[in-house]
């Protein structure tokens, strides 16, 4: 097995993600994209973890785990709020902010 | 069950076979991910991404990380995904297709995310071109990543669960009905 196959893996699903990220108005679906992002760097860690042999990879992969956890947490509540004040979670709208 | 797999899979004999299995997962995780950013069904949206993550559980298991899968399934697939589905059904996404969910520039994100794509692979393939994983691989034991945790990795652990604290509390008073 090459190093590569699974960092190309973890790579073409990042670029994915990102994608999602971009291209996605609906809120939950934009959350969804950053969950697949994070997944992909989480096997780039456990690719070099197993590379190296050495037990670091997995516990930051396990660290970036609980840390999304929170993430979708608060996000989710951002996005119940935003919900709440706007009839509508199309992030393109919420542009109060804007010039 | 599992131990079974995975000495199958780390096995010298047993290298091809965790090779066939890698690229049929691979495979499936990389066309759900692509149907995942594609669908205009939300409920759909959130059925795919179950299947890329049960998909890196799996490559988790083909790199020896037992326990980074075990986490993966219990907080990916039982928690987070919960946690989506609460949020699409409280935020009345509709039921059936939508057509509102992309922006009119998708060309756009396609672009960044192949030259992205396109960068990354050209630096990975010129730094680990023909890189090969250990020979005899052994799986890392839950016990090891315990004892790593708990000795080396103490400190940012308790921060982490002060961070997870923080987030919840902050998740209740943002959500919230005053």
């Amino acid at each position: 097995m090459f190093l590569n196959q699974f960092l190309f893996l973890a790579a073409i699903l990042f670029c994915i993600g990102v994608y999602g990220v971009l291209t996605r108005k609906n809120g939950v679906l934009v959350l969804m994209s950053i969950e697949l992002i994070l997944n992909a760097v989480n096997i780039n860690l456990v690719a070099f973890g197993a590379f190296h042999q050495h037990l670091s990879g997995q516990v930051f992969a396990l660290f970036v785990i609980a840390v999304a956890a929170a993430e979708v947490g608060v996000g989710l509540a951002i996005v119940l709020l935003i919900y709440r004040n706007r009839r509508s979670i199309n992030v393109a709208e919420a542009n109060i902010l804007k010039g | 069950m599992m131990n079974l797999v995975l000495q199958t899979a780390l096995s010298d004999t047993g290298n091809w076979i965790a090779n066939i299995f890698f690229y049929i997962i691979a495979a499936v995780a990389v066309v759900a991910a692509l149907k995942m950013v594609t669908t205009n069904n939300v409920v759909h949206a959130s059925l795919y991404l179950l299947v890329v993550l049960s998909a890196v559980a799996a490559t988790y298991v083909i790199l020896g990380a037992e326990f980074a899968a075990a986490t993966q399934v219990l907080v990916y697939l039982g928690a987070i995904m919960v946690l989506l589905l609460f949020g699409v059904m409280l935020t009345r996404a509709k039921i059936g297709a939508e057509t509102d969910l992309d922006y009119d520039q998708r060309w756009i994100g396609a672009l960044v995310a192949t030259a992205l794509g396109a960068v990354m692979m050209y630096s990975l393939w010129e730094g680990f071109g023909d890189v090969t994983m250990p020979a005899e691989q052994v799986p890392q034991r839950t016990e090891a990543v315990a004892d790593e945790i708990f000795s080396t990795y103490i400190v940012p652990f308790e921060a982490l669960s002060v961070l997870l604290l923080a987030a919840l509390i902050g998740a209740v008073v943002v959500a919230r009905r005053d």
